[in-house]
C-alpha cells in the first residue's frame, strides 16, 4: 500500500464520514486485500465483484485465489490487489485481511504487512492483540449479517456483507456495484437479490466509525474506462479461441482445466458451432483429430496428468500434420500432486512429450488478458503450420481475475472457413520443402485418387512408404517447418536497464512479479532487467546477442531447479546456447513467486 | 461458418473400379478379403458420393481397410478409431462415416469407446472383423480368444473369459446390432446395407478366419465346413426388444446371425444439433464477432 496524501476532504456519498467527520482519510495508491474463509463462504464472489468493479472504474486489479481440493468445505482465500497505477501482480503482502474464522486468522495473520489492519469476525475469531505489528478490527460479521437476514442465513449473505463494509471502508462507488451484483443475482428471483442487497447495505451502512481511526480512499484512474474488461485466465483463454476461428473440440474434466471445457460446451452452440464431453482423455484428443482432419481449427486440453494420457495421439497430429490447439493448464505435479496449485513443471512434456521425434509449436500466455491473445495465435500458427500448437497456462492464470483493454476483434478476429474445394491432379498434402495442404472429407479429387491420412510415415502423396531416404526426409520437413517459426516471432520485450548486469528470464504467469521484481529492483538502484518468453519453441531468434550483454542472465520458473541446479527453461536454454551464465532461480510451493523471493534469489545467485 | 462448396461437374456411377486402391496385403485365405468384397458391392448399390465417403480405422490387420478402399481415409492410432470417428461424423453431417477394426482394437484397447459411442448413439457405422486372434503382432491372446486357446501369450493356453461382443453392444446401447460370417457375402452385403441405412450407431461384427493364426476357428458357423450358419428369423424374433436380444446374444458358440436388435432412440448428432438450433435462434443468429462483442459488454 502506498500512500500519497493524507486528510482528503471526505466524499460526500460515505455514510460513515458524516458519522464521525474528524476522520481521517487516507488516500491510497493501491491495496492488497486478503479474504480468508472456507470455500462454501463465497469469497471468491466477493473478489469477482471487486475485480468486476475495478475494471469498470478504470483501476488495476490482479487477484489470487487459492481453492482447495476438497470437494466441498476448506480453508480458501481470495487476494485482490486494487491499484491506479499498474498492477501486475497479487502483492505478496495484506495491507488488509479480513478473516472469517480463526483457521483463517491463524494461518493469514502473518501475510499482513506492518502496520496493516486485520479485520476478523468477534463472532469466531479471538485474536492476538497483543500482536501491536498490525491493527485489530473485530466486527461480529455472523450476527449482524443473521440480524439484518433473518435468524435461518446462517453462513449466508456474509459475503456480501463483507463486501458492503469493504464498500464502505474503501469509498468504492456502490452505484457501479449494485448493477454487477444484480446481473449476478437479478435473474434468480427477485427474493435473492433482495437479500443479497440486505446484507449488503447492512455492511455499507455498519458504523464503523468509532472502531476504524481512518477512511481509505482508493483513487479511481483518469483514463477512459468504457473499454475495459475485467475475467479470469480460462474466461479470457476461451474467448481467444473463438475469436482464432475454433468452433470444435472434445476434452474430458480435469482441475484447472474443467471451466474452459465448461465454457466451450455453453458457447459453441451460439456459434453453430460444438464441444463434446468425452469418455476419457484418450477419446478426447481422438476426436479433436477427428474434428482438424474434418477440416476445423480444434481444441481439446486438459491439466498434466491428462496431456500425459494425450500424448500417442498428439503424435499422430504431428505425423499426419493437423492443425490442432492443446491447453495445458499446469498444476503441482507428479501425479495427482497438488490439483489446485501452481506450478510450471510440464514444459518438457509439452515440448518434448510422447514418442519419436516430433516437433510441434509451444506457447505459454503472460497475464490474463495475454491468454486471450496466446489463444488468437495458437488457433493462427495452428492453421498455418498445420500441427499440434501447445498452449501452457496455468492454476493460477485459470482463476485470476484481472481487468484489461477490450480486445478489437476487427484487427484479428477470424472466421472460420471449411474448405471443400476439388482438389487439383497434383495435389500433394506432404510435398518437401513447401506448407501442409489438407483435402477434408467431402473435398473431390480432381485425380479420383483419395487421399488416407495416415499415423504410417508416407511419401508426398501420404501414402505409407518405409524408405529410409523418405523417413529422413519427412522427418527434416516436419522440423523445418517448425523452424521457419522462428524468423516470424517478434523479439520478447525487453523491461530494465539497458545491459542491466542481471537479465531475468521468465515464460508463463510469472510475468508480474518477475517484472515487478525488476521495477522495485530498479528503483533501489540496482542494474537489473528481464525478458518474458510467450513463444518457448521454437524459441525466437536474437536470443544469443542478447544473453551476451548480461552477466547473469537468472531463469525464473515455478518448477524443480533438477539434479544439475536450474529448472526446464534453463535447461533448454543451456542446451540450446552453451552458456554457463543461464543459472535457475525456480521453486515449487504450490504459490506464486513473491517480489521479496525474485529479489533474495538474484542476491543469491549472484553472490 | 462458411462452406466453400464442391463444385465438380456431374457426379461419376461408382463402381469397384474407382473404390479399389491399393491391392489388400492381407494373408491368403484371409476373412477380410470378403468383407471389403461385400463392402464395396453394397456402396456401388447404394451409390453414396464418392468424397462422401470416409473410412476410419485404428491399427490391426482388419484396420489396414481405409488403404483398400479408394475414398477419403483415415488410418489412426490403435483402439481410438471410434472417438476419430465421432470427431468426423459430429462436425460433418454430410458425410457418410465408416469405422473398421479387429476384436483387438474394438473390444480390448478400445474396449471404452464403443461402450460410449454406443451410449451416444453417433451416427457411424462400425464393422468389426473379429478372428478370435491378434494377427498382425503373430498369434496373441485377444479378448475374444475362447479359454484354452494356445497363442504366444497363452503357450499353455488362454484363462481369461472371452467377451461376448453382441452382447456387449447390445447392452451398450448401439441402435443396431449385426452379425455375420465372412464366408456369407451374400448375408454381409444386406446387414452391411441395413447398418449403413440405419440412422445412429450401426455395428456389424463379422467373423472373419485369421487362416494363419487360427484357422478353421469359424466352420462351426460356415455349411460348407459341416456347420450351421442359423440366421435370426425376423417375424419370430422382435429387433426392437433389447431383453429378447440380449437372450439370443447369450447363446453359446457359433450363435446366431443376422440382426439382434435395432432401436430408432435419437442420435447425439440431432440431439445436439437440436441445442446448437435452439442456441443459434436464442442469439438471434448473431455472427461469431457480434457474439464476442456481446460477451465483452457483459465482462464490463
Amino acid at each position: 500500500m502506498s500512500t500519497s496524501a493524507t486528510q482528503a476532504p471526505p466524499s460526500e456519498d460515505d455514510p460513515s464520514s458524516s458519522q464521525s467527520p474528524a476522520r481521517e482519510v487516507k488516500d491510497l495508491q493501491d491495496a492488497v486485500i486478503r479474504f480468508a474463509g472456507n470455500s462454501q463462504d463465497g469469497i471468491q464472489s466477493i473478489g469477482a465483484f471487486l475485480a468486476k468493479l475495478a475494471g469498470r472504474s478504470s483501476r488495476e486489479v490482479v487477484t489470487y485465489m487459492t481453492i482447495p481440493s476438497t470437494i466441498s468445505g476448506g480453508p480458501s482465500i481470495f487476494q485482490v490487489h486494487l491499484g491506479s497505477g499498474e498492477v501486475l501482480s497479487a502483492g505478496d503482502e495484506a495491507d488488509f485481511l479480513v478473516a472469517l474464522y480463526q483457521h483463517s486468522y491463524d494461518s493469514h495473520v502473518a501475510s499482513i504487512k506492518d502496520g496493516g489492519t486485520c479485520i476478523y469476525d468477534s463472532d469466531f475469531v479471538t485474536p492476538n492483540l497483543a500482536d501491536k505489528r498490525i491493527h485489530h478490527v473485530g466486527i461480529p460479521i455472523t450476527n449482524a449479517t443473521i440480524e439484518a437476514l433473518g435468524g435461518t442465513s446462517k453462513d449466508r449473505g456474509k459475503n456480501m456483507f463483507v463486501l458492503g463494509l469493504v464498500t464502505q471502508l474503501f469509498d468504492l462507488n456502490r452505484d457501479k456495484l449494485v448493477p454487477i451484483i444484480e446481473r449476478q443475482f437479478g435473474r434468480k428471483g427477485g427474493d435473492t437479490f433482495k437479500n443479497v442487497m440486505l446484507a449488503f447495505d447492512t455492511g455499507f451502512s455498519y458504523p464503523i466509525g468509532g472502531i476504524f481511526q481512518e477512511n481509505y480512499l482508493l483513487h479511481e484512474g483518469i483514463s477512459d474506462n468504457t473499454d475495459r474488461i475485467a475475467t479470469d485466465g480460462n474466461t479470457a483463454m476461451v474467448y481467444g479461441l473463438l475469436a482464432g476461428g475454433v468452433r470444435y473440440g472434445a476434452a474430458y474434466p480435469i482441475t484447472p482445466w474443467s471451466s474452459i471445457m465448461e465454457t466451450l460446451r455453453s458457447e459453441l452452440p451460439k456459434y453453430g458451432g460444438l464441444f463434446v464431453q468425452a469418455e476419457d482423455e484418450l477419446a478426447a484428443v481422438a476426436m479433436a483429430c477427428g474434428f482438424a482432419y474434418s477440416g476445423h481449427t480444434a481444441v481439446t486440453g486438459s491439466s498434466g496428468p491428462g496431456l500425459s494420457l494425450k500424448m500417442e495421439a498428439l503424435s499422430y497430429a504431428v505425423m499426419a500434420e493437423l492443425p490442432l490447439v492443446v491447453i495445458n493448464v499446469q498444476r503441482g505435479g507428479p501425479s495427482t500432486g497438488l490439483p489446485t496449485s501452481v506450478e510450471q513443471s510440464d514444459l518438457m512434456q509439452a515440448i518434448y512429450g510422447s514418442h519419436g521425434d516430433c516437433p510441434r509449436i509451444v506457447l505459454a500466455p503472460k497475464n490474463v488478458e495475454d491468454c486471450y491473445y496466446i489463444a488468437v495465435e495458437a488457433c493462427r500458427l495452428a492453421r498455418k503450420y498445420s500441427c499440434p500448437v501447445f498452449i501452457l497456462t496455468d492454476q493460477a492464470l485459470s482463476s485470476r481475475i484481472e481487468a484489461f483493454r477490450e480486445p478489437k476483434l476487427d484487427e484479428h478476429y477470424i472466421e472460420p472457413v471449411l474448405d471443400l474445394s476439388p482438389r487439383p491432379e497434383d495435389f500433394k498434402p506432404y510435398a518437401l520443402g513447401a506448407p501442409s495442404k489438407h483435402a477434408p472429407p467431402g473435398s473431390p479429387m480432381l485425380s479420383g485418387k483419395y487421399p488416407v491420412v495416415t499415423g504410417l510415415e508416407h511419401d508426398e502423396w501420404g501414402h505409407p512408404s518405409g524408405n529410409p531416404k523418405m523417413h529422413q526426409n519427412m522427418t527434416n520437413r516436419r522440423r523445418d517447418k517448425i523452424k521457419a517459426l522462428m524468423s516470424e516471432i517478434p523479439a520478447p520485450d525487453y523491461f530494465g536497464v539497458e545491459n542491466a548486469e542481471v537479465l531475468l528470464v521468465g515464460w508463463g504467469s510469472t510475468y508480474g512479479p518477475i517484472r515487478t521484481a525488476v521495477q522495485s529492483g530498479m528503483e533501489s538502484g540496482r542494474s537489473i532487467a528481464c525478458i518474458h518468453l510467450r513463444h518457448i519453441h521454437p524459441l525466437p531468434n536474437g536470443l544469443v546477442e542478447l544473453f551476451a550483454r548480461h552477466k547473469h542472465i537468472i531463469v525464473t520458473e515455478m518448477n524443480d531447479e533438477g539434479l544439475y541446479g536450474y529448472g526446464q527453461l534453463a535447461t533448454l536454454l543451456r542446451a540450446r546456447y552453451c552458456d554457463p551464465r543461464i543459472q535457475g532461480l525456480c521453486k515449487t510451493d504450490g504459490l506464486t513467486f513473491t517480489i521479496k523471493e525474485i529479489l533474495a534469489g538474484i542476491d543469491r545467485l549472484t553472490a | 461458418m462458411s462452406v466453400a462448396a464442391p463444385t465438380n461437374a456431374e457426379p461419376k456411377k461408382l463402381t469397384k473400379k474407382e473404390l479399389s486402391a491399393d491391392h489388400p496385403t492381407w494373408c491368403p485365405g484371409c476373412g477380410d478379403f470378403a468383407v471389403l468384397a461385400a463392402f464395396y458391392k453394397v456402396l456401388e448399390k447404394l451409390q453414396i458420393p464418392h468424397e462422401k465417403i470416409v473410412t476410419i480405422a485404428g491399427i490391426g490387420c482388419s484396420s489396414r481397410f481405409p488403404y483398400f478402399v479408394n475414398s477419403h481415409g483415415v488410418h489412426f492410432i490403435h483402439g481410438r478409431a471410434l472417438p476419430f470417428a465421432s470427431g468426423v461424423s459430429l462436425s460433418r453431417p454430410d458425410l457418410h462415416v465408416f469405422a473398421f477394426g479387429g476384436d483387438g482394437d474394438g473390444y480390448s484397447i478400445g474396449g471404452n469407446h464403443l461402450d460410449h459411442a454406443a451410449r451416444k448413439n453417433i451416427n457411424l457405422t462400425y464393422v468389426i472383423m473379429d478372428n478370435f486372434v491378434y494377427g498382425l503382432t503373430k498369434k496373441q491372446t485377444s479378448p475374444t480368444s475362447p479359454v484354452g486357446f494356445k497363442s504366444k501369450t497363452d503357450p499353455t493356453g488362454a484363462i481369461d473369459r472371452p467377451i461376448n461382443p453382441m452382447v456387449k453392444l447390445t447392452a451398450g446401447g448401439a441402435t443396431f446390432v449385426g452379425r455375420s460370417h465372412a464366408t456369407q457375402v451374400n448375408h454381409m452385403m444386406e446387414i452391411f446395407e441395413r447398418a449403413i441405412l440405419h440412422k445412429g450407431f450401426s455395428v456389424v461384427e463379422v467373423l472373419s478366419e485369421c487362416s494363419f493364426f487360427y484357422p478353421g476357428v469359424f466352420d462351426p458357423g460356415n455349411p460348407r465346413r459341416g456347420g450351421v450358419f442359423d440366421v435370426i428369423d425376423e417375424t419370430q424374433h422382435d429387433v426392437t426388444d433389447q431383453a429378447a436380444a440380449l437372450k439370443i446374444a447369450m447363446e453359446p458358440f457359433p450363435g446366431k446371425f443376422g440382426l439382434f436388435y435395432e432401436s430408432d432412440r435419437p442420435t447425439k448428432n440431432d440431439l445436439e444439433q437440436k441445442w446448437i438450433d435452439s442456441s443459434r435462434e436464442a442469439a438471434k443468429n448473431a455472427g461469431g464477432k457480434d457474439l464476442i462483442a456481446q460477451r465483452f459488454a457483459q465482462l464490463k
